[in-house]
């Protein structure tokens, strides 16, 4: 009984008449919580006594990285479901996050260069920290790029769920890599453990904007699967039907 | 679990669990290079290559930085608790050098032992507060100095 959700989630049909409403909901609620989260960091949040206003880049930068890289596990993941489950819809959520990973990996790069030239003084710098990220969005590349290489859309799910848990490695490591090595980039400014170096007025908006970012990521992620779904299943009935409907 | 799933989880566990070990030893065999700047403490002990352009990381010793009033030659020392290592650098500063933060240098170790710096970065630390919050700890605290007076304090190594 309390695994009947899992099993019905391998039907992709249950999935998309399940997930119908949530939506415009989703939509709603994670579109409003970025807006109200952009205008606190941005406008009503203090500035910084070192950085100035330089420092807000700081609401978008830290999370598009966390969520680009929890977006790695959530697509790491469903390839370990597709493979041992072989379940259609999980290989079809893994697709979805690729691009998305990809666009917030790309994000927290460029943001990172954007702040890191009026206070580090250069764009760009290979340590560990900034090249393990840039690791992390050739993998998203990777993935993406393996799922058009294969004219068998079964063989690319499964080269690119091994791909996808071969490159776990990697978040750990872009994680860790401030308290490892010697980096240009400062640790974590938000601990889980301690006490974290940011003062609450700024870490607030903070926090709010990283919990908008994983709504926005949902969000996104449920509009892909279901684009997905209807690419993958506009042979059968139940789609045709529901085309049908709507033309 | 039926078994045919159960030998598929293995094997997902095997393809994780090697490339972690694959990896993790890649990373343990590369070690020294994977830092980004040699401390001064190993500049000063000869551990680092001479006339090789190499970076050093460390604290701004506080009023070590000394201006030429004709040219954009500057000299200051750098540290990390243990050793000093004297820079000379010319050229622009990034806005956020300042005395008791951390800095990256470029540059190359001559025989004296001065570190010749091509380019100069700041490395920020992670603490963000607004302004009137650092007033209120230096008003509390006189040698807080919104924590610019010592090197103490800075985890330059992380």
């Amino acid at each position: 009984m309390a695994w009947q959700w899992f099993h019905r989630l391998g039907s992709p049909r249950w999935f998309f008449d399940k997930t119908s409403p949530w939506v415009f909901w989703l939509g709603l609620v994670s579109l409003s919580m970025l807006l109200f989260g952009a205008v606190w960091g941005l406008m009503i949040a203090p500035s910084d006594f070192k950085q100035g206003n330089s420092y807000r880049i700081i609401f978008i930068h830290v999370p598009g990285a966390i969520v680009s890289m929890a977006g790695y596990y959530v697509m790491a993941i469903c390839g370990a479901i597709g493979l041992i489950w072989r379940m259609k819809l999980s290989f079809m959520v893994m697709k979805s996050v690729a691009p998305i990973g990809a666009v917030l990996t790309f994000v927290g790069l460029v943001t990172g260069a954007i702040w890191g030239k009026p206070t580090w003084g250069t764009w760009w710098e290979w340590d560990a920290r900034i090249t393990s990220m840039l690791v992390l969005f050739f993998l998203y590349l990777g993935i993406i790029a393996l799922q058009e290489a294969y004219r068998q859309q079964d063989a690319a799910d499964k080269t690119c769920a091994i791909l996808a848990l071969v490159g776990m490695v990697n978040i750990p490591i872009i994680y860790k890599s401030v308290d490892w090595w010697y980096t240009l980039h400062q640790p974590a400014t938000l601990k889980l453990t301690e006490a974290s170096s940011i003062s609450p007025s700024m870490a607030y908006p903070l926090i709010f904007m990283i919990v908008a970012f994983y709504f926005v990521f949902a969000w996104v992620v449920l509009l892909f699967t279901r684009l997905e779904v209807l690419k993958r299943e506009k042979k059968t009935r139940w789609v045709q039907e529901l085309v049908a409907a709507r033309v | 679990m039926h078994p045919v799933r159960k030998q598929r989880l293995y094997l997902v566990l095997f393809i994780v669990l090697a490339s972690s070990v694959g990896v993790g030893l890649v990373l343990y065999a590369l070690q020294e290079n994977m830092n980004l700047f040699y401390p001064p403490t190993k500049i000063v002990n000869g551990e680092a290559p001479l006339d090789k352009t190499i970076r050093a990381g460390g604290c701004v010793v506080p009023g070590s930085v000394v201006r030429d009033d004709k040219s954009l030659k500057v000299a200051f020392s750098v540290t990390d608790g243990a050793s000093v290592l004297p820079v000379h650098y010319e050229g622009l500063l990034p806005d956020l050098f300042s005395e008791g933060e951390a800095a990256v240098l470029t540059g190359q170790v001559d025989h004296q032992g001065i570190f010749n710096a091509t380019e100069v970065l700041a490395k920020h630390d992670e603490t963000y507060m607004p302004p009137e919050v650092a007033d209120a700890m230096q008003q509390k605290s006189p040698d807080y100095k919104e924590h610019t007076a010592t090197c103490g304090e800075i985890k330059y190594d992380s």
